[in-house]
């Protein structure tokens, strides 16, 4: 059990308003992603909903019960902080039991509960250590433990993988997403880097300035972004925008993904330079400088010879082209 | 520090700059000790050599322990001392949590009228204070003082906590509202530990003022019960003879239950458990 309901929810501090009414449906067993640029309150409806802030008007529903004033203790949530918010003097089981022993569940079912979270995520070994006595990756994966031990209908993690180093991250965000099948518990995960919320999520709430901007599968948001703004934070390098009057299109701007250009040294629909090229093995991206579409970025998968000063010819793949009008929507998505 | 940002010249100079300071620090509390252990006139004689055998004298101490009741005396301070600074820290502690953690109308102005008393001193409610404690039947009662010495040290104690307050983590404050700790179990099991150190500052910053006060005790509780070690000490200053022998002697017991309470907070400045347990 653990859906979620969110009801025009308005959050303002003094008159700057931070959420601008936010409806949102979570089934249980969903794990939802909320991604968007720093700013866009992704964190401020997180602690919404985790009971941490009081939401100016609005209604935050849990299992369909309003939960607006209970504690966030109250609440059947479980939170994981970016900054492991781990108790400095408690030992790494005490941690994880805190939750349970202030609840005042008996001891015998406090060390199980411990002791199979432990399991799980390979904590034993270090169950009677202090969180300093511990690296990044342990400590945050005893937060998790301690999210994990409450047995929650909510997890909420707010940015977890952001203090961790770009190896470790892979490593906590497989364990993440094995925790989700084995648990088949709500998850609710805020992030910046839209290569978490792609691969993790089943849903991704797109947020931007307060309001969201689409929600939809991860290949949903990839293949059909319903606006500007998605459009280009989804998918990375970002999608090309050209301004459509430069060949001719009704659509005010037209959106093509890196990856749908093919290039070619002998002909195609648009001439340009190559400014610079970088390798990566497994994919090689061209920045081109074209006279009639202006900056384009090809992402070319394997190897290629091209240098920069090339010349070479650009051609879009067909169905590979969305259409934006002039307020940012999209007006036939490409496929 | 690394040897390729060091010269021994550099060095050298450092060493002899904090030398120089510290046998200054030292030499007021060594003439003290040194000449409460010499004889009368050996004290007028030399007052920078050390004891000999021909000047060495207990008579300073042995006058200290028959006249007046100098271990009461040491209850006295030790008693205001140690309750003053268990209040400050504790309502300093307490208002500077709830000026650092909530957002409530008038938090600035609060704590600006909180920290007004560092600018005012609190002798010049004096009289005023001195009234109020003949009303209230407080006067010659150690709490008259522990209640000054309280007002007194409160407003440092919350301009400095709720600085350091502010820099504990949300996330962990957070984290113990999601598990179900109350605010005060919040305040008194996550956060102040993490503040320890400046707790302890305080208190150092706190306990000299009080111990070494004249002021108050001679004002609010000169009577013979509860007299304080520095008020105690004042019987042997008289306006034409002074006893050194004793005035020496009794500064210098008056010296040690500070120094011992400075080594029990000064061991917490340097503890700190913080470590680790935030990014």
């Amino acid at each position: 059990m653990g859906s979620l309901q969110l009801q025009s929810i308005r959050k303002a501090y003094g008159g700057h308003e931070v959420l601008k009414g936010i409806d949102l449906e979570v089934k249980d067993g969903e794990f939802v992603i909320f991604v968007g640029p720093s700013g866009c309150g992704k964190s401020t409806l997180l602690r919404t909903i985790a009971g941490l802030e009081d939401a100016t008007s609005g209604s935050v529903q849990i299992d369909g019960v309003e939960v607006g004033h209970v504690a966030p203790a109250k609440r059947g949530i479980a939170m994981v902080f970016q900054s492991y918010a781990l108790y400095p003097h408690l030992t790494v089981k005490d941690n994880m039991g805190l939750g349970l022993k202030q609840a005042g569940v008996p001891k015998p079912e406090i060390e199980e509960k411990v002791g199979k979270a432990a399991g799980m995520l390979s904590l034993e070994p270090y169950l009677a250590r202090r969180p300093a006595e511990l690296s990044g990756g342990q400590r945050q994966r005893v937060a998790i433990g301690r999210a994990i031990v409450r047995e929650p209908k909510l997890f909420l993690f707010d940015e977890p993988l952001s203090n961790l180093d770009a190896a470790l991250r892979v490593n906590t965000r497989l364990e993440i997403a094995r925790l989700h099948r084995s648990l088949k518990a709500t998850m609710i995960y805020v992030t910046h880097d839209q290569v978490e919320a792609m691969t993790l999520a089943d849903k991704i709430v797109v947020l931007n300035g307060g309001r969201i901007e689409q929600v939809g599968s991860p290949m949903e948001l990839y293949n059909r972004p319903a606006n500007l703004f998605v459009a280009g934070f989804i998918g990375s390098p970002q999608m090309n925008f050209i301004d459509g009057e430069r060949f001719g299109d009704s659509a005010k701007t037209v959106g093509i993904r890196p990856e749908h250009i093919g290039l070619s040294r002998d002909g195609g629909q648009w001439k340009a330079k190559v400014i610079h090229v970088e390798h990566l093995g497994a994919d090689t991206i061209v920045y081109l400088e074209s006279d009639e579409v202006g900056p384009l970025t090809v992402r070319l998968f394997g190897e290629h010879r091209y240098a920069a000063d090339d010349v070479v010819h650009a051609t879009p793949v067909i169905g590979g082209m969305h259409r934006f009008d002039a307020e940012g929507r999209v007006i036939n998505s490409g496929r | 520090m690394s040897k390729a940002r060091t010269s021994i010249a550099r060095t050298g100079a450092v060493h002899v700059a904090l030398i120089a300071y510290t046998l200054v620090a030292l030499f007021p509390v060594f003439l003290t000790i040194a000449n409460s252990f010499k004889n009368r006139n050996a004290i007028f004689r030399e007052p920078l050599a050390i004891p000999t055998p021909e000047s060495f004298s207990l008579i300073g101490y042995e006058t200290v322990l028959k006249q007046g009741d100098f271990i009461g005396y040491f209850q006295n301070s030790v008693v205001v001392t140690v309750v003053s600074i268990a209040l400050v820290l504790l309502f300093g502690a307490m208002a500077a949590f709830a000026l650092s953690e909530y957002r409530f109308r008038g938090n600035t102005l609060m704590g600006l009228y909180l920290a007004l008393g560092i600018m005012i001193p609190i002798r010049l409610g004096t009289v005023a204070i001195l009234q109020g404690m003949v009303a209230t039947n407080l006067v010659n009662t150690l709490t008259a003082l522990i209640l000054v010495y309280t007002a007194q040290g409160l407003p440092l104690a919350v301009f400095i906590l709720s600085e350091f307050m502010r820099t504990v983590s949300d996330d962990l404050k957070n984290a113990g509202r999601v598990d179900g700790l109350s605010e005060y179990a919040i305040f008194f099991r996550l956060v102040l530990p993490l503040v320890r150190p400046a707790m302890a500052t305080v208190a150092v910053f706190t306990m000299i003022p009080i111990w070494n006060d004249l002021w108050f005790p001679l004002i609010l509780a000169p009577a013979e019960t509860t007299k304080t070690v520095t008020l105690g000490s004042q019987i042997f200053i008289g306006q034409f003879v002074t006893n050194w022998n004793a005035v020496l002697s009794a500064l210098s017991l008056a010296i040690f239950p500070v120094l011992v309470l400075y080594v029990i907070f000064s061991r917490q400045l340097i503890r700190g458990i913080t470590a680790g347990a935030v990014k």
